[in-house]
């Protein structure tokens, strides 16, 4: 027991790391997929699906990530599947992700200016087309600085993992801190390491942001 | 006949741009005077320099004994003394009027419930407004908001008030209800200095009317100087304003 | 599939349930309260005038902003402890939990009070009102009504991420669900129970805010438009 904080405690982490990294784009892609599919239910035409969207939305933005978590590693459990636990987390964080991001993505749809929604509707374009050519692709610019944003809370949030075993970087730093007993020091350098994954976004995304904002002034002047 | 306020040799400037050059004039207890010129002529930074809301590079000004460009000057104490109405009224949207009126009197001058009460209805009754006593600044016209903004600075009872293009922002048919209030206020003996476009007003009301030109005092006299302007620059602008 | 749904086993624990339903509102609430004057008085230090205060708050802002709740529950429990600072879970549960919404609070606020127009601050300024008085007058209140929903949705967040500090053993809804799942090995039952119960809390949570907001607000429960 006991012991110095080493290079090789430090490479151990640094695995940790890769998995938080893994797990986050692997969370993100998949959880934006299904993002994107909620977004465009949410301003269906169509009443049920609709309906059926703000429920999803409702109920998952009212649970906690941790008893998503409990429910997809126990869910897959007992419906037969035994999984690796990565595959548990990726499936929590997904539905987790989906409901935020895909209301994110709603109000960027929906803020793209009433007049654009207008005018390609005059262009005689179908519902289709107006999505793909005209609205979408200016919802793409608003949504980029929030969706940045985001994938910090993504960051942070694959912290849950390690509860159900993934060794990503807090569940490795448990077990270095198990042999070193040194929770200061290893809780401290593991928040490093998620400051040097998660700042740089967050700055990405403030500029992002300023720079929209700045586009936009000069657009409406 | 004394000075109220009293300014000599005033100079500023932003970085490297000169706004007032030697500015110097003199306000007496009860005189109204008409600060006018065209837009960057310095009449609204000199107005702005009364209350300290801007610093002077150099030069005097002493406004109601305060002496402003001392470091040690009570500014508080000095905002007690001169009332300040806006161009955009800046009346606080989340309090009523009673409220917006009664603010200041309860809380920096540390006034009774009752006592702030009774100066606020006193204010609006002189502004014309006592039934909106309970409305929000966004349920009223331009017009009653401008002269709530007057009654706001008259609660506190200063002894001078600095008008700063008040009537700028106002639809052409509102301006009336709040120069009318204004030229009651003078009537009534307030000393005050306005920075204004409204020639007529100015004819009508003001004792001393300063015209700015460049950052400098271009010419200056009674109300007469519009009616035969005696520098060039004064008969363009008289006569562009017309 | 083999499994069959029985709620009886986990229906018979709902005591258990409330108990630490009971103890998610209180460090939902507590945390909450502590963690906005934390946010306002931080957002206040970062636009005043001393250049040192500002960039502290800064550094607090952007380090636990960029930090994941577990670690900050984890060196305030464990790492604390560790040199001599011995707290009980619950307090360091809602120390972590205080200094994280702090910092949200703080950009939110903060944005806020940028958003009120310098031409109404003159205004106080020029009515002798001093810098405090301006401050509480004329920028927190406006300030607060216009992020009021921004508010709300970060507190409701906050009482959901308490489910958190079952990690460092408070006996908070969670920790409950971990505990009933342990004993009846009904775990989707459990966990769904107490999901079902994090989604009437919130809903709760947001009614209440809501409510607060109609009665401090009165402009907007009078005039109807947002600020």
């Amino acid at each position: 027991m006991g012991g110095v904080f080493n290079v090789n405690h430090f490479n151990y982490l640094l695995l940790g790391a890769a998995w938080t990294f893994g797990l986050s784009v692997l969370a993100m892609i998949a959880g934006g997929m299904v993002g994107f599919i909620v977004a465009l239910s949410r301003i269906s035409p169509v009443a049920p699906v609709r309906w059926l969207a703000i429920a999803y939305v409702q109920l998952v933005q009212g649970t906690p990530l941790l008893i998503l978590m409990f429910l997809a590693y126990f869910g897959l459990t007992v419906a037969g599947f035994d999984v690796p636990a990565i595959v548990a987390a990726t499936l929590a964080m997904t539905i987790y992700i989906s409901a935020y991001i895909g209301e994110i993505w709603r109000g960027c749809i929906q803020s793209v200016p009433r007049p654009q929604w207008e005018s390609a509707e005059c262009l005689a374009l179908t519902k289709m087309q107006r999505m793909r050519l005209v609205i979408l692709p200016q919802a793409l610019k608003i949504a980029t600085p929030p969706t940045v944003g985001f994938m910090v809370q993504v960051v942070k949030n694959t912290s849950l993992a390690s509860v159900v075993g993934l060794v990503e970087l807090v569940r490795a730093g448990q077990l270095v801190n198990n042999s070193l007993i040194a929770p200061l020091t290893v809780y401290t350098i593991i928040a490093s390491l998620y400051f040097t994954l998660c700042f740089p976004l967050s700055w990405w995304s403030r500029k992002l942001e300023y720079r929209l904002s700045v586009r936009r002034a000069q657009v409406e002047t | 006949m004394s000075a109220l306020v009293r300014m000599h040799n005033v100079d500023k400037s932003y970085g490297k741009v000169r706004i007032l050059h030697g500015v110097s004039f003199q306000v007496n207890k009860g005189q109204v005077v008409a600060i006018i010129g065209k837009s960057g002529s310095g009449k609204s930074t000199i107005l702005r320099c009364m209350n300290r809301l801007e610093t002077i590079d150099s030069g005097e000004i002493e406004v109601c004994g305060h002496l402003l460009n001392s470091p040690k000057v009570n500014l508080n104490a000095l905002r007690r003394d001169v009332g300040i109405v806006f161009q955009s009224f800046n009346l606080f949207p989340h309090l009523t009027v009673a409220e917006n009126i009664s603010l200041a009197p309860r809380i920096a001058k540390n006034k009774s419930k009752e006592e702030a009460l009774k100066i606020t209805q006193t204010v609006l009754q002189r502004v014309d407004l006592l039934e909106k006593s309970n409305a929000y600044p966004e349920q009223l016209s331009g017009g009653q908001q401008q002269r709530v903004a007057i009654a706001r600075s008259l609660a506190m009872e200063p002894q001078v008030m600095l008008f700063d293009e008040v009537t700028s922002a106002l639809d052409p048919y509102l301006t009336g209800e709040v120069l009318s209030v204004m030229e009651q206020l003078a009537l009534g003996g307030m000393t005050m200095i306005l920075v204004t476009h409204e020639m007529a007003f100015a004819r009508k009301v003001a004792d001393q009317v300063v015209f700015m030109h460049e950052g400098r005092v271009w010419e200056t006299g009674s109300s007469e100087i519009l009616n035969c302007p005696q520098t060039h620059e004064l008969k363009q602008f008289v006569g562009s304003e017309l | 599939m083999t499994y069959k749904f029985e709620f009886a086993d986990v229906i018979v624990r709902l005591p258990l349930f409330l108990d630490g339903v009971w103890l998610t509102c209180q460090l939902a609430v507590i945390a909450t309260l502590l963690g906005f004057i934390i946010g306002t008085l931080c957002a206040i230090g970062r636009r005043g005038s001393n250049v040192g205060l500002a960039r502290a708050c800064g550094f607090y802002v952007e380090i636990t902003r960029n930090t994941p709740l577990l670690v900050q529950m984890l060196i305030v429990y464990f790492g604390l402890a560790s040199i001599g600072l011995k707290i009980p879970a619950y307090l360091a549960a809602i120390a972590a939990l205080v200094i994280n919404v702090g910092a949200y609070t703080c950009e939110i606020m903060r944005a806020g009070m940028d958003s009120i127009h310098p031409g109404q601050i003159e205004a106080a300024e020029c009515l002798a009102l001093t810098r405090a008085q301006v401050y509480w007058h004329v920028i927190l209140r406006p300030a607060a009504e216009r992020v009021y929903p921004a508010l709300t949705s970060q507190f409701v967040l906050l009482m959901l991420a308490s489910s958190i500090a079952s990690q460092i053993s408070v006996e908070e809804l969670t920790a409950v669900a971990n505990r009933v799942q342990s004993e009846t090995y009904r775990s989707f039952e459990t966990y769904a129970i107490a999901a079902l119960m994090y989604l009437f809390l919130s809903y709760v949570m947001r009614l209440g805010f809501w409510i607060f907001g109609q009665m401090v607000f009165t402009r907007r429960r009078k005039v109807g438009t947002p600020m």
